[in-house]
C-alpha cells in the first residue's frame, strides 16, 4: 500500500492502496464514480474508456502508479445530465444506448476524437472507434451520433469536456 | 395492508394513494384489474400494483420487466399511459420486485409486449374510468360529459378541470368497472408513434446504475476460480501467498449450482475487487478432471450429432407422406448443417449481491431478467419461502438470455452464507466465456425433393442436438422437444410443400447451455433458409419466388414484397456480387433480410443487409429498429465470428481477443422496415436475428457458388 494522489475530474484524491491496483479499480471502488465499466479486464473492449491528459486511455489496465501527476477525465466529468457535453447530447438525438454498458467507454473515444478531429471522416471514426465492442450493436448509430455531435456546437464550441 | 404499505414505501409512496394492479396473465385466464386501495383480497393474493396515484398528484407506473437495453423500461408502462391518458414526462417508473403472484416478470421470448398488451392496457382504461367518474361526481355533472387527458378530468361543456391527484381518493373508494374500454389503434397518442427513451440521458452521463454499480453497506468482494474443465473436482487448495496479499480475507471451498449438476469451485473473499483478482493469479488449486479431457469436447458432442444425422429421428410433425414424396422426386437434396455453442458475452459481466442474514432471510441486489425465476430458484436452493427473500433488480449491462440462469447468483449466495455478510461477487470476462452456459451447438439433417416440374414437393427438417428443456428443466429425452421442433412447424414457418416432416433426436452433452438471443430460431433458421435456398436453385427457381409460391399467409407475403421491393431484389448486379435472402417467424414476429455481399480477394464483403420486420402492434418504431440493428450485429457475429470450441474439456476461447464479436470497422450499410400490419404484437428484441446467417450465406452462394452449410465461416476465405 502506499499513499497516492489522483487528480481524477479535476479533484485531488490521496489514496492508500496498492500501486499496481489498475486505475478502473480506483476509480470505481476506491474513488466510488461508477459510471466507467469494467468489460474484459484485458483492454480488448473500451468500456472502461478514460481520458488521460486528453487522451483516450484504457484504465483497467493501467496502474495508478503511472497516471500520478496526469489529469484524469472520467463520463462524469464531461457532463452532466444538466449540462451535457455534445457528444452526450448527440447519444440523446441519435437515442444510441441500448443497454447503455459501453456508451461511457464509447462517448469518452469520441470526444477524444472530435478534440482532435472536429470533422471526423468514416474512415477517422472507424480507427478512433473500432477499438470498442458494443453487443448490442449500436454501431450504425455511434457513427451517425459522432457526425451530429461534430455539427453541433456547443456554448463555447469547444469539444474537450475537460473538467 | 402490510404488503401494500411496504410495496409503496419502497417506491417512496404514502399510503392514501389510488392503487390499481391486475390479477392474472395466465395463458387461457382472463386478467382482471383488482383495486388495491379498498380490496383487502388484493393484498392476500399479493396483487403487484402498476398504477399508484397518490393526493399529491404524483403518479407511478410499475414496469414488470427488466430493462437489459430492450427498452421494457418504457415499453411497458407507455402501454399503461396511453389508456390512461396521461404523458411520460408526467409519470416515475418504478421496476418490480419479483415479489407475489404477478405473473411472469421476466424479460425473455420477446414477450414484454406480447404479454401485457391486453391486461397492462385494461388496468389504465380501468383507472382512466374510475377516475373520471369520481371527477364527474363530484361535479354532479354525467361522466359522458368528462374525458381524461395529460392526468386530468376534463369537463367539456363548462371546460373546469380535476387533476388525476385530486380525484385520487375518490376514485379508490370505486367499483372498478369490468369491461374497460380500450381505445382503437387510430386513436393512439404514445403507441406506435416515436419517442426518446427516457433513461437514455441517465445511460451517457454514468448515472445508470448497472448491477455491477451497486453497492451495500457492510459487503466483501468475491472472485470465483472456476474449474477450467467446468465439472472437476476439487483436491487441494493452496492460499498461502494469496492470503498474503493486503484485504485478502479467506479463501474457501465452494460451489456452482447449474440446473442439470452442481459444480466445485474456489472463491476469494476480500477488502476490494482488485485484492480479491490479485489473489486468484496466485491461488494454486488442484484439480481431479477425471476423463473430462476426453468427454467435454465439442468435436465429440458433433461427432454423436453427425452420428444421428445418419439415422431416422423422433418425429415431431408430418403432412402428406413425406417417404414416398421424397423417394418419387425428380431431384432429391440432402445436406447436413451446423451451427456452433456461443457466449451471450453480455459486457456487463455476470455479478450479484447476496446478503443472507442471521434471522434466515436473503436479500439480493442483481441485474436478471427474471425476478420471479430468481425467487424460485433463490427459495429452493437456499430452502427458506418466497416471503424470506427479498429481489433488487438493478439495470442489465446486456443479457442476450444469459442473466436468467442463476448460477452466479447462487454462488453470492453460498459464500454470503459461509463469511456471514453482504457479498459482491463479479464474474470476470474469462468466467463468462470459458464457463458457459452457451448457446447450444446443432446440427440439421436436411432432405427435400423436386417434382419434374419443377415444383418443391418434399421437406424434412431434422433437428439434432441437446435441449434446454432437458439440460435446464429435466424434460424428457424420448420426445421431441417442442422448443425446437415447434417454431419449425408448417403452422408457423408457411411453407406449403405437400410432404412436410420435422423430426428431432436429442444428444446430451455436459456443456452447460441456455437460451441465447432468439434461441434455437438462431440455429434452425439457418437450416431452413439456407437449404430452402438450395431447393429453389434445384428447381431452377428465384429464392424469392420460389417462397412467394409455396406461401399463401397474407402477411409473410407482404413481408416478402417489402423486401423484394425495399432491397432492390430484381436490379441487375456488378458481377462478383450476390445477394442473398431469408424469411423466418419466432416470437410472433415475421422477419426477412437481404443481404448483398461483393468478392474481395479469396473472399468476400458485406456490403449491405436490409431487414424488414412484421411485429403487428409496436410501441416504438425506433426501438423496433434499434433491436433490429442490434440483431443484424449480433446475427452476423453469430455466422462469421469463431463459436465456442471445448478441447480436452476446456474452452479453446478466454476473452474476446479470441472469442471475438463484431466491430465498427466490420459495420456493413443497414436499412430496417417495419411492415404496418396492425396484428397483434409480435415480439421485437429477437426475431431480427434469425434470418440474417442463412440470407447471408445465400448471398455468398449467389456471389460465389460456394454453399456454406456450416457455421461460423471465415468472411476472407469462406471457410
Amino acid at each position: 500500500m502506499a499513499a497516492i494522489t489522483l487528480d481524477i475530474n479535476g479533484k485531488k484524491h490521496d489514496l492508500d492502496i496498492d500501486p499496481k491496483m489498475p486505475l478502473l479499480w480506483a476509480i470505481r471502488d476506491v474513488v466510488g464514480l461508477k459510471g466507467t465499466k469494467f468489460g474484459c479486464g484485458m483492454a480488448q473492449c473500451g468500456a472502461c474508456t478514460v481520458h488521460m491528459n486528453g487522451h483516450p486511455t484504457r484504465s483497467c489496465v493501467l496502474p495508478v502508479q503511472s497516471v500520478v501527476g496526469s489529469k484524469i477525465t472520467t463520463i462524469e466529468g464531461i457532463g452532466t445530465e444538466e449540462k451535457l457535453h455534445p457528444v452526450q447530447q448527440a447519444w440523446i438525438d441519435e437515442q444510441v444506448p441500448q443497454c447503455g454498458y459501453c456508451q461511457s467507454g464509447q462517448i469518452m473515444a469520441a470526444a477524444a476524437l472530435l478534440k482532435d478531429k472536429p470533422t471526423p471522416t468514416d474512415a477517422d471514426i472507424t480507427s478512433a472507434m473500432q477499438g470498442h465492442i458494443c453487443r448490442c450493436g449500436t454501431y450504425d448509430r455511434i457513427r451517425k451520433a459522432i457526425h451530429t455531435a461534430a455539427k453541433s456546437k456547443s456554448p463555447k464550441g469547444e469539444m474537450s469536456g475537460g473538467k | 395492508m402490510s404488503n401494500r404499505r411496504t410495496f409503496l414505501k419502497t417506491l417512496g409512496l404514502s399510503s392514501a394513494s389510488f392503487v390499481l394492479g391486475v390479477s392474472s396473465f395466465a395463458k387461457g385466464n382472463a386478467a382482471a384489474v383488482v383495486n388495491m386501495s379498498t380490496d383487502p383480497l388484493s393484498l392476500a393474493l399479493e396483487i403487484n400494483p402498476f398504477i399508484v396515484i397518490q393526493p399529491t398528484g404524483q403518479i407511478t407506473l410499475i414496469n414488470p420487466r427488466p430493462d437489459m437495453g430492450q427498452g421494457s423500461t418504457q415499453a411497458v408502462p407507455s402501454l399503461l399511459a396511453e389508456e390512461l391518458e396521461v404523458s411520460l414526462d408526467q409519470v416515475t417508473i418504478a421496476q418490480s420486485d419479483g415479489k407475489g403472484k404477478y405473473g411472469n416478470q421476466t424479460s425473455g421470448g420477446s414477450s414484454s409486449v406480447r404479454a401485457l398488451w391486453t391486461p397492462i392496457r385494461q388496468a389504465g382504461a380501468a383507472a382512466k374510468e374510475m377516475l373520471i367518474k369520481a371527477a364527474a361526481q363530484r361535479w354532479s355533472v354525467p361522466e359522458s360529459e368528462c374525458y381524461a387527458e395529460k392526468a386530468k378530468v376534463i369537463h367539456r361543456p363548462s371546460g373546469k378541470s380535476l387533476t388525476y391527484g385530486e380525484v385520487a381518493d375518490d376514485a379508490s373508494k370505486l367499483e372498478i368497472p369490468k369491461n374497460p374500454k380500450l381505445k382503437e389503434s387510430k386513436d393512439f397518442k404514445i403507441i406506435g408513434k416515436y419517442a426518446p427513451r427516457l433513461d437514455v440521458p441517465a445511460r451517457v452521463t454514468g448515472k445508470a446504475v448497472y448491477g455491477i454499480d451497486v453497492e451495500v453497506p457492510g459487503m466483501v468482494y468475491a472472485v470465483m476460480l472456476h474449474s477450467p474443465m467446468i465439472h472437476g473436482k476439487v483436491v487441494s487448495i493452496d492460499d498461502a501467498e494469496a492470503l498474503k496479499i493486503k484485504g485478502v480475507q479467506k479463501v474457501l471451498k465452494c460451489e456452482r449450482p447449474m440446473p442439470h449438476r452442481t459444480s466445485e469451485a474456489v472463491a476469494i473473499i476480500a477488502d476490494n475487487y482488485w485484492a480479491a483478482l490479485s489473489a486468484k493469479k496466485v491461488v494454486k488449486v488442484q484439480w481431479d478432471n477425471g476423463t473430462l479431457g476426453q468427454t467435454l469436447t465439442t468435436a465429440a458432442y458433433f461427432k454423436k450429432c453427425a452420428e444421428a444425422a445418419t439415422k431416422e429421428g423422433l418425429k415431431a410433425e408430418e403432412e402428406g407422406d413425406f417417404a414416398a414424396t421424397f423417394g418419387a422426386a425428380a431431384k432429391k437434396l440432402e445436406a447436413v448443417y451446423e451451427t456452433p455453442f456461443l457466449a451471450h458475452a453480455p459486457m456487463e459481466p455476470e455479478n450479484a449481491i447476496a446478503h443472507i442474514k442471521d434471522d434466515g432471510t436473503a436479500e439480493v441486489w442483481a441485474p436478471i431478467q427474471g425476478p420471479d425465476w430468481a425467487l424460485r430458484d433463490l427459495a429452493g436452493y437456499l430452502k427458506i419461502k418466497p416471503e424470506q427473500i427479498k429481489i433488487n433488480v438493478a439495470l442489465l449491462g446486456g443479457a442476450f438470455g444469459r442473466k436468467a440462469y442463476h448460477d452466479f447468483l447462487l454462488e453470492a449466495c453460498f459464500l454470503s452464507k459461509d463469511v456471514k455478510k453482504p457479498v459482491k461477487l463479479v464474474w470476470t470476462r474469462e468466467d463468462d466465456i470459458t464457463q458457459g452456459p452457451y448457446r447450444p451447438g446443432m446440427m440439421a439433417r436436411m432432405q427435400g425433393g423436386v417434382d419434374a416440374k419443377g415444383n418443391i414437393v418434399a421437406y424434412h427438417h431434422h433437428p439434432i442436438g441437446e435441449s434446454i428443456q432437458f439440460q435446464v428443466f429435466k424434460a424428457p429425452s424420448n420426445k421431441p422437444d417442442d422448443w425446437v421442433c415447434g417454431e419449425l412447424s408448417q403452422k408457423e414457418q408457411k411453407y406449403n410443400i405437400p410432404a412436410f416432416k420435422i423430426s428431432y433426436t436429442h444428444v446430451p452433452t455436459e456443456i452447460p447451455i441456455v437460451w441465447w438471443r432468439s434461441v434455437y430460431a438462431s440455429n434452425f433458421g439457418f437450416s431452413q433458409e439456407g437449404f430452402f435456398d438450395e431447393l429453389a436453385h434445384a428447381a431452377n427457381k428465384d429464392p424469392l419466388k420460389a417462397r412467394l409460391e409455396l406461401m399463401s399467409d397474407a402477411r409473410f407475403k407482404k413481408v416478402l414484397e417489402t423486401l423484394a421491393e425495399k432491397a432492390n431484389w430484381g436490379e441487375k448486379l456488378p458481377a462478383g456480387q450476390g445477394k442473398g435472402i431469408a424469411i423466418f417467424k419466432s416470437f410472433g414476429s415475421i422477419s426477412a433480410c437481404c443481404v448483398t455481399v461483393a468478392k474481395q480477394g479469396t473472399g468476400v464483403k458485406i456490403e449491405k443487409v436490409v431487414s424488414v420486420i412484421d411485429c403487428g402492434h409496436y410501441v416504438n418504431p425506433d426501438n423496433v429498429k434499434a433491436q433490429t440493428e442490434g440483431n443484424i450485429v449480433m446475427g452476423i457475429t453469430a455466422a462469421v465470428k469463431k463459436g465456442i470450441t471445448f478441447t480436452n474439456g476446456q474452452s479453446d476461447h478466454t476473452n474476446f481477443h479470441q472469442y471475438q464479436v463484431m466491430r465498427m470497422n466490420e459495420m456493413p450499410k443497414v436499412e430496417i422496415h417495419i411492415v404496418e400490419s396492425g396484428a397483434e404484437p409480435g415480439g421485437v428484441g429477437e426475431p431480427g436475428l434469425p434470418p440474417i446467417a442463412p440470407a447471408l450465406a445465400n448471398a455468398v452462394f449467389a456471389a460465389t457458388g460456394k454453399r456454406i452449410r456450416r457455421l461460423p465461416f471465415d468472411l476472407n476465405t469462406l471457410a
